[in-house]
């Protein structure tokens, strides 16, 4: 039996040649989407909360409901 | 260096010395529990000893004819040469089976057993959950963490109506 010789050099590579530029393609892919469909609508949903955000007035329901320890209900 | 000259020398005299005084005896016969264990892997193409150590008379006589020039040896001879050094071809070692199969039974019958034991101890040994599983006590928990505003911006109080008093739409 003659058979042929088997490739025996550059088998790392090769492989290498063409698992490389998938595994590249995937990891920047799944960045770029959780940049695009997480963070930036985070920062979106925080910057439009805190545009009509009135601190006093969630204060005064917040102390009304009774949840605070250091100031009580005003008792109205 | 010098010490170890000095005692292969004095190694070599006294293993000579052994052998005399005990006559013909020489080295102990080879026990085959002594030997390396044969193990086909892929990791390891050359296991430590061949296959078949007790040759037959062809065997041997075939042996004999390897240490000749292997261009004389027919294929049969070859393969059997093969055959003598090792137990399965590599196509043969890296063959998969259907042992998966009973693996995996095996794996759910067995979580299916736990999930009756843990049926049966939620039954039968475990007591009573503590008072704040109670309905009640949920629905004052909750209203409290609506009057915290817990997480109010993508969260828990982002979702409530603060104004109609209800869940958002």
């Amino acid at each position: 039996m003659s058979l042929q010789k088997p490739i025996m050099r550059g088998l790392l590579a090769k492989r290498l040649r063409f698992h490389l530029p998938i595994a590249f393609g995937i990891a920047i892919t799944v960045a770029l989407s959780y940049k695009f469909g997480v963070t930036e609508p985070r920062k979106k949903a925080y910057a439009n909360f805190y545009k009509q955000y009135d601190a006093v007035k969630e204060f005064n329901a917040m102390r009304e409901a009774g949840v605070f320890e250091s100031v009580r209900p005003s008792g109205k | 260096m010098l010490a170890s000259r000095a005692l292969s020398l004095i190694g070599k005299r006294a293993i000579s010395a052994s052998v005399c005084v005990r006559g013909a005896h020489g080295v102990a016969k080879v026990e085959d529990y002594t030997l390396p264990p044969y193990f086909d892997r892929r990791e390891t193409p050359l296991p430590e000893v061949a296959y078949v150590q007790q040759l037959t008379p062809e065997q041997k006589s075939l042996k004999e004819k390897e240490k000749g020039s292997w261009a004389a040896l027919s294929n049969e001879e070859k393969l059997a040469l093969y055959r003598i050094s090792f137990k399965d071809s590599f196509a043969e070692m890296n063959q998969g089976s259907e042992e998966w199969k009973s693996v995996v039974g095996g794996i759910l019958f067995f979580l299916g057993f736990t999930g009756l034991v843990i049926l049966w101890q939620r039954k039968y040994v475990y007591g009573p959950v503590p008072h704040t599983f109670e309905t009640l006590y949920k629905e004052q928990e909750l209203q409290r963490m609506l009057d915290m505003r817990i997480n109010p911006v993508e969260g828990f109080s982002a979702k409530w109506d603060y104004e109609n008093k209800q869940w958002k739409k």
